[in-house]
C-alpha cells in the first residue's frame, strides 16, 4: 500500500474556537471532528515502543479532583505524562478543602503557583464555568455533577467512529439513568451535533425533564421500552446506575432494573450487529449482563484506550491558548 | 500560493523540479549502492506534507530507472516542535506511518525547504523515538539559508540565499494547483517556520 499524505493544507492551524472545554453543548461539528482526528494521531503514539512525545514540555497541569474517580483521573494523568507535561494532583480528601477552603480560594492558590491548565472534576454542576471566572488558566471539565463530562463523550465518539464510516445517520440508544448522567448529557450534545439519531431510554423517573427542550433538534427520541430502543439501533450505550448519587425510590430494585433495562445475551443474539458501549465502571448484572460485558461486540475496553488519546488531543489543542498573552 | 504572497521570482518550473528529482534519485542510488537486496537496510522518509509527495516521486524514479523497490514512510514532526509557546494556534497533527522497522536502516529524510533547521531537528527527535537507524541523511529541494541550528542537508536540489522577510514555496501537483518553486515576499513571515 502506498502511503498517502493527509489532505489537510500545509501549516493549517487548529480551529478550536474555545479557550476551555467546559462541555460539548457549544462545540460545533468541525471542532469535534478536529479533536477526533488529532486523537487518532495521538493514539498511534500509544502503540510505539516509546509512548511519549515532548509536545507539552514545560506546561504544568493540575488535576483537581473534588470527587472520587479512578478511570478518568488515571486517564488524564497518563495523557499528561505521555505529552511530557508536568502534573500536580489534588484530591479533596486530605487537602485544605477538608479544612474548609472554598473552591475559588483553592483555585487561586494553585494558580499562584503558575499552573497553565486545570482539569477539574466536581460534584457541583457549573464548577468548571465558575473557575474560568476566578483564574486565567485553561479549564478542562472532567465531570461536573450531573451536567457534562465532555471528554467521556469525545472518547465515545472516537470509539464509534472506529466502527462506522460516519456518525451522521447512525441510530444510537442511550439506556439507563439519564437524569443523573453527565455522560449522557455530553453524548447527546456531541451525537446530535454530528448528526446521529439518538434514542433515550430509561425508567420514567430517571429521564430528565429538560429533554423536551433538547429534542427540538429533531433527532432525539424518548422511550421507556428497551425493546423499542434497541430496534434498529447501531449502538446501545448503557449507563451506570449510580448507586451513590441517587435517592432510593427511583426504581424498585437493581434486579427489576436489570429485567427491564439491562442488556442481556438474548438482546445481542436478537440484534446481530448491535455494538454495546458503557462508560464504566460496570455493575455486572445490572446495566449489562455479565456475558454482554465480555461479548465480542462490547467495545468497553476500546473506550478506555481511546480515552487517553482523546484527552491528549484536547490538552494539545487547548494548550496553545497560554501563549496568546 | 497564499493570498498574502507577492511573487518575486520563479526559481524552478515543473521540468526543473523533475530534473532535480532525477538527479537526486541518481545520487541516492550511488551513495547507498542500492541494489535488489537493499530493501531491508534502506528507507525513504517523507516529512509531512510536501516531503511525502517528493519522497513518493523519488521512490517511483528509483523503481522505474533501477528496478529497485525502496520502502517509504511518512513522518509528522508536529508533536516534537519547539515553537510551541510562540503560536496562537496549534498546527494540525498529521499522520506518521512508517510500516518498516527503522532500527539499523540507512534513512533519507526528505523535505521541501531547509530554512532554520528546526523542523529537521524535530523530525530527528521523532525518528529517535521510533527506533535507532544506522544513519539518517537529509534531502531538500531548496536550501534557503538562514539556519538557526547546526544542521546541513546532504542532498540539495538548489541553494538559494534568501532574506528573512521572504519565503520559498515548493508546489507540487499532487496537492497544489501548480508545480514548481517560487520565491515570495511574505509580510508575516515571522509566524511560519520551515
Amino acid at each position: 500500500m502506498e502511503p498517502r499524505p493527509d489532505e489537510t493544507k500545509e501549516e493549517k492551524l487548529s480551529g478550536l474556537k474555545h479557550r476551555h472545554l467546559l462541555g460539548l453543548s457549544d462545540y460545533d461539528a468541525p471542532e469535534i471532528e478536529l479533536i477526533l482526528e488529532t486523537a487518532r494521531q495521538f493514539r498511534d503514539v500509544l502503540d510505539r515502543p516509546i509512548k511519549k512525545v515532548p509536545t507539552l514540555r514545560g506546561i504544568t497541569i493540575v488535576n483537581l479532583f473534588f470527587e472520587s474517580s479512578t478511570r478518568t483521573r488515571i486517564s488524564f494523568e497518563l495523557s499528561e505524562k505521555r505529552l511530557s507535561a508536568d502534573t500536580v494532583n489534588f484530591s479533596a480528601s486530605g487537602s485544605s478543602v477538608s479544612k474548609g477552603e472554598s473552591l475559588k480560594d483553592t483555585a487561586q492558590n494553585i494558580e499562584a503557583m503558575k499552573i497553565d491548565m486545570v482539569v477539574i472534576r466536581h460534584s457541583s454542576p457549573g464548577a468548571p464555568h465558575f473557575l474560568t471566572r476566578c483564574v486565567d488558566s485553561v479549564i478542562i471539565n472532567a465531570g461536573d455533577g450531573a451536567h457534562e463530562h465532555p471528554t467521556q463523550a469525545l472518547l465515545d465518539l472516537l470509539t464509534i467512529s472506529d466502527r462506522f464510516d460516519s456518525i451522521s445517520g447512525l441510530n444510537i440508544s442511550i439506556i439507563g439513568d439519564i437524569l443523573h448522567s453527565r455522560v449522557a448529557r455530553s453524548n447527546i450534545h456531541g451525537l446530535l451535533t454530528l448528526g446521529a439519531n439518538v434514542t433515550i431510554c430509561g425508567p420514567k423517573p430517571l429521564l430528565p425533564v429538560e429533554l423536551d427542550r433538547i429534542s427540538e433538534s429533531g433527532s432525539l427520541r424518548i422511550t421507556n421500552s428497551l425493546d423499542e430502543a434497541l430496534e434498529g439501533s447501531d449502538i446501545a450505550m448503557a449507563l451506570r446506575i449510580q448507586m451513590e448519587r441517587q435517592g432510593r425510590n427511583l426504581f424498585p430494585s437493581t434486579r427489576e432494573y436489570h429485567d427491564q433495562f439491562g442488556i442481556q445475551l438474548s438482546h445481542m443474539n436478537q440484534h446481530k450487529d448491535l455494538i454495546v458501549m458503557h462508560p464504566g465502571p460496570v455493575n455486572r448484572g445490572v446495566e449489562l449482563a455479565s456475558e454482554v460485558v465480555d461479548h465480542e461486540r462490547a467495545v468497553i475496553l476500546n473506550q478506555v484506550t481511546n480515552g487517553v488519546a482523546v484527552r491528549m488531543a484536547v490538552l494539545y489543542l487547548l494548550s496553545d491558548q497560554n501563549s496568546a498573552e | 500560493m497564499e493570498p498574502k504572497d507577492v511573487i518575486k521570482a520563479q526559481l524552478m518550473d515543473a521540468r526543473d523540479l523533475e530534473r532535480t528529482l532525477n538527479r537526486m534519485a541518481r545520487q541516492i542510488v550511488e551513495v547507498f549502492s542500492l541494489d535488489e537486496s537493499t530493501g531491508d537496510s534502506f528507507g525513504l522518509i517523507g516529512m509531512q506534507t510536501r516531503g511525502v509527495f517528493l519522497a513518493q516521486r523519488l521512490q517511483r524514479i528509483i523503481s522505474q530507472v533501477d528496478g529497485i523497490e525502496v520502502p517509504l514512510g511518512i513522518l509528522d514532526a508536529t508533536m516534537y516542535r519547539d515553537d510551541f509557546r510562540m503560536r496562537f494556534k496549534q498546527p494540525v497533527v498529521k499522520e506518521t506511518r512508517i510500516e518498516f522497522d527503522i532500527d539499523g536502516r540507512h534513512l533519507v529524510l526528505i523535505d521541501d525547504v531547509l530554512f532554520t533547521g528546526r523542523t529537521v531537528r524535530a523530525g530527528l527527535d521523532a525518528l529517535t523515538d521510533l527506533g535507532r537507524p544506522a544513519s539518517v541523511h537529509f534531502l531538500v529541494i531548496v536550501d534557503r539559508g538562514l539556519r538557526e541550528l547546526p544542521i546541513e542537508a546532504e542532498f540539495v536540489g538548489r541553494k538559494v540565499p534568501t532574506l528573512p522577510g521572504e519565503e520559498v514555496r515548493v508546489r507540487v501537483q499532487e496537492m497544489d494547483d501548480r508545480e514548481g518553486v517560487w520565491l515570495v515576499e511574505y509580510p508575516e513571515s515571522k509566524i511560519t517556520t520551515s
